[in-house]
């Protein structure tokens, strides 16, 4: 008989919408991050490393390139007989056919694949949080506590707790109350979108607000669980962990990585991060090459000058070429004689030479700027920018552009450009 | 082929085999052959293995990395193995088939490649067994012409008819009469390869080169199929240092990593390369996993390496997980790996290659 005591369902059908260009084409767990990695490579990392070797993947928006990312599993030892990891896309149905309209709609949709593991627990994560952490102490934890539902939780600053849900324990631990965003916090601890539910509670409360729309687990399960009087715990984390939702956050969590010891270390022999990789061979740094605090993937020919920079696989950047406080991800070639200022540069695009990114003053972006700011320039995947153009601050460039989608060459800061149709 | 060690690669093999060899930051030495296998849609491999192949079989762990390990076929590795009839190492190429003959009687394939795992080369094994149905040979020899100026004395050398059927075959010449060697690549029918084999066991033969294609190379129909592109040979320190730094030559990576096929390898699951403040790396090639906060030059940093401060490492090749202290000189030499290197040590290779075994204790923090 299959028996697992804790298995895993990881969210990752949201389109994270404020990453802007960079999801307009991957969801967000498959996006790049730290050089060689995508997101959903730490939360898949952390199950194998605590033990949970049964993880359901849930996937729903552009799920294409987080399909062949996960394939069968191979990179985080996910490949088993029994268990492993399966994806599990919304799917038709004899009576109703819908997707997956919230968080929990998506796990209550999956009941089938929970119970055929006849687990004790049910793990539930999001694909979008950079951090590593170790399942199982958060699972002693629950059982020690006797709760029905734990709940990870991290303090955050005072000023900030208004952006999280905010947990209110007791001295034990025990959530006594909770509230969504508020105005004025009554306590610094966010919670982190991790719970651990035993599976009887889980399953009764899914089945019991299946007819609710758009089923969440922050709005609907976690107060009718409440209101149910199971106990309900509030589970401590004090590691780094990092929301990548929007750009800056995602840039500044890249540039982390780069200082001398970085807080969150990928350089510790305990608790690996996995991930598929493709490209194998050394990278190789020219004569005129000039590298300086940066971390650099494998395959990538560095022919120019780096500094303060996370440049990916495959990576090509030409001589007389300047890159500097950058994110440039796999498999993108950057011509010669380039300069490269504060930009964040998707997989396979192509700089021709002599390109300026990041150039005069900081505009604000002309219809989005909750997504576009802090100066930084974006460029969406397989994007072409020819010759000699110049791009200003806040701006974006996605597609394939000719020199005739530039007025005098120059793209002003704050603008977007964006063009249907994919490089050859 | 995989059982070798000799002496000529001297400390390098004390702790590994030859195809165990790191090559090119990344590989090892058996990559290349098995890959090409793989590419060449060959799903059954035998891996012959007898001296120090802790290396290897840790390598070998799984056969997942290059495709194998399929439902038809597989992976197999064959270290010597006492039985009821024998209880001896490898005497020679030969032997080791001999003494898994059952594999090769057992199988159903027609035709048998054989390959030496201590070789840096791509190459579509289909295009030499066209070539030798063709030619009707028995044997097919994979040939290269080195040019004039390299020694050819530690390799087979051959002389070919117009035909390219072998006329001569000598092994390890102390005065060659062609430069035209031997890669250690084989085509031969499996029955044939079988017959041969047996006949040599019954003789107490056991070199495949001096005691198969030598002695038969008037009986039996061996072919030449020559290769142009690139091929080395590691076995020895000169040629090691050699094919590493070939690497650093564009057309030479631009040919092993960039164009169809693909070489693979096991994956170790390191992190990307880290340059810290005071990092200047010139003309070399960096793996995942390293560190380096010092001066690299014209050489090849193999993974998990860490260089301190203020070093500077010239024309050298530092094999895997290496610890380098800060204020180090090492020019001319190839760093054994898992070293650890103290700070402000000095090390050049004053003629030649030095080779560096250091094993202080490592403090890990």
């Amino acid at each position: 008989m299959v028996k697992k005591e804790m298995i895993a369902m990881l969210l990752a059908g949201g389109q994270g919408s404020r990453l802007g260009v960079f999801t307009s084409k991957v969801a967000k767990p498959a996006v790049s991050f730290g050089s060689k990695y995508r997101i959903i490579d730490f939360p898949l990392s952390n199950c194998i490393n605590s033990g949970v070797d049964t993880v359901g993947v849930l996937t729903q928006y552009q799920p294409l390139r987080l399909n062949t990312h996960i394939g069968i599993g191979i990179p985080w030892d996910l490949d088993r007989n029994i268990g492993g990891v399966t994806v599990l896309p919304p799917y038709e149905k004899s009576a109703n056919s819908e997707w997956y309209t919230g968080t929990a709609n998506a796990i209550y949709q999956n009941l089938d694949y929970m119970e055929s593991f006849n687990p004790e627990y049910v793990l539930i994560l999001s694909g979008d949080h950079i951090y590593k952490m170790d399942y199982e102490v958060m699972l002693d934890f629950h059982k020690q506590n006797g709760a029905e539902v734990t709940i990870a939780v991290m303090p955050v600053p005072m000023e900030e707790a208004k952006r999280f849900g905010i947990m209110i324990t007791d001295k034990d631990h025990k959530i006594v109350d909770f509230e969504e965003k508020p105005e004025n916090p009554r306590s610094n601890l966010a919670s982190m979108g991790i719970y651990i539910f035993s599976w009887n509670t889980l399953k009764e409360a899914l089945l019991t607000n299946a007819e609710q729309p758009g089923l969440d687990f922050g709005k609907h399960i976690i107060p009718y669980c409440h209101a149910q009087g199971s106990p309900l715990y509030a589970y401590e984390f004090n590691g780094y962990w990092k929301d990548v939702g929007t750009l800056n956050s995602y840039w500044e969590a890249n540039m982390e990585l780069i200082d001398l010891v970085p807080e969150f270390n990928l350089y510790e022999e305990y608790w690996k991060i996995y991930t598929r990789s493709e490209i194998l061979p050394p990278q190789y740094l020219s004569s005129d090459s000039v590298v300086e605090k940066s971390i650099i993937g494998e395959g990538s020919e560095i022919y120019g000058q780096v500094y303060n920079s996370v440049i990916g696989c495959g990576v090509t950047i030409g001589a007389g070429t300047v890159v500097r406080d950058s994110i440039i991800m796999n498999e993108t070639k950057i011509c010669g004689n380039c300069e490269i200022n504060k930009s964040i540069i998707a997989e396979n695009v192509l700089i021709e030479e002599d390109v300026k990114l990041g150039i005069g003053e900081e505009i604000e972006h002309e219809t989005d700027p909750h997504i576009y700011n802090h100066g930084i320039v974006a460029v969406g995947e397989k994007s072409v920018i020819p010759k000699g153009i110049t791009v200003g601050k806040n701006s974006v460039v996605f597609g394939v552009t000719s020199a005739e989608d530039y007025v005098n060459g120059n793209l002003p800061g704050g603008k977007s450009l964006i063009k249907a149709g994919d490089k050859q | 082929m995989a059982g070798g060690n000799n002496r000529r690669i001297k400390e390098l093999t004390q702790k590994r085999a030859v195809c165990a060899m790191p090559i090119a930051g990344s590989y090892r030495s058996i990559d290349f052959a098995l890959s090409n296998m793989s590419n060449s849609h060959i799903n059954k491999v035998a891996v012959f293995t007898q001296y120090n192949a802790g290396s290897l079989n840790e390598h070998l762990s799984s056969s997942k990395w290059w495709d194998f390990g399929r439902k038809q076929g597989g992976l197999f590795v064959f270290t010597p193995a006492v039985t009821a009839e024998s209880s001896v190492w490898y005497r020679g190429t030969a032997d080791a088939i001999a003494q898994n003959l059952a594999f090769l009687k057992n199988s159903h394939e027609p035709y048998v490649v054989i390959s030496s795992g201590d070789c840096v080369y791509k190459l579509d094994y289909n295009k030499v067994l066209e070539y030798h149905i063709e030619k009707k040979a028995d044997i097919t020899v994979v040939c290269k012409d080195m040019a004039p100026d390299v020694n050819v004395d530690r390799f087979g050398t051959i002389k070919m008819n117009e035909e390219c059927r072998i006329e001569e075959f000598e092994e390890k010449p102390v005065v060659a009469k062609s430069n035209t060697i031997s890669c250690g690549i084989y085509v031969v029918r499996r029955r044939q390869l079988i017959e041969m084999i047996e006949k040599c066991a019954e003789e107490d033969r056991y070199d495949f080169v001096k005691d198969i294609l030598i002695r038969y190379k008037s009986m039996k129909r061996i072919y030449g199929y020559k290769i142009k592109e690139y091929w080395s040979n590691i076995a020895s320190v000169d040629d090691y240092y050699k094919t590493n730094m070939d690497f650093l030559n564009p057309e030479i990576r631009n040919y092993f990593f960039r164009q169809y096929p693909d070489i693979y390898s096991k994956v170790d699951d390191l992190p990307p390369a880290k340059y810290n403040m005071g990092a200047s790396v010139r003309n070399s090639l960096i793996s995942s996993g390293c560190i380096v906060n010092g001066k690299v030059e014209d050489s090849v940093i193999f993974k998990k390496t860490f260089i301190g401060s203020n070093c500077y490492i010239k024309n050298s090749i530092i094999l895997n997980d290496v610890y380098i202290g800060d204020n180090t000189h090492i020019e001319n030499c190839i760093v054994e790996s898992r070293g650890t290197i103290r700070a402000n040590s000095y090390h050049k290779g004053e003629n030649g290659i030095e080779i560096v075994v250091e094993h202080n204790d490592r403090y890990v923090i």
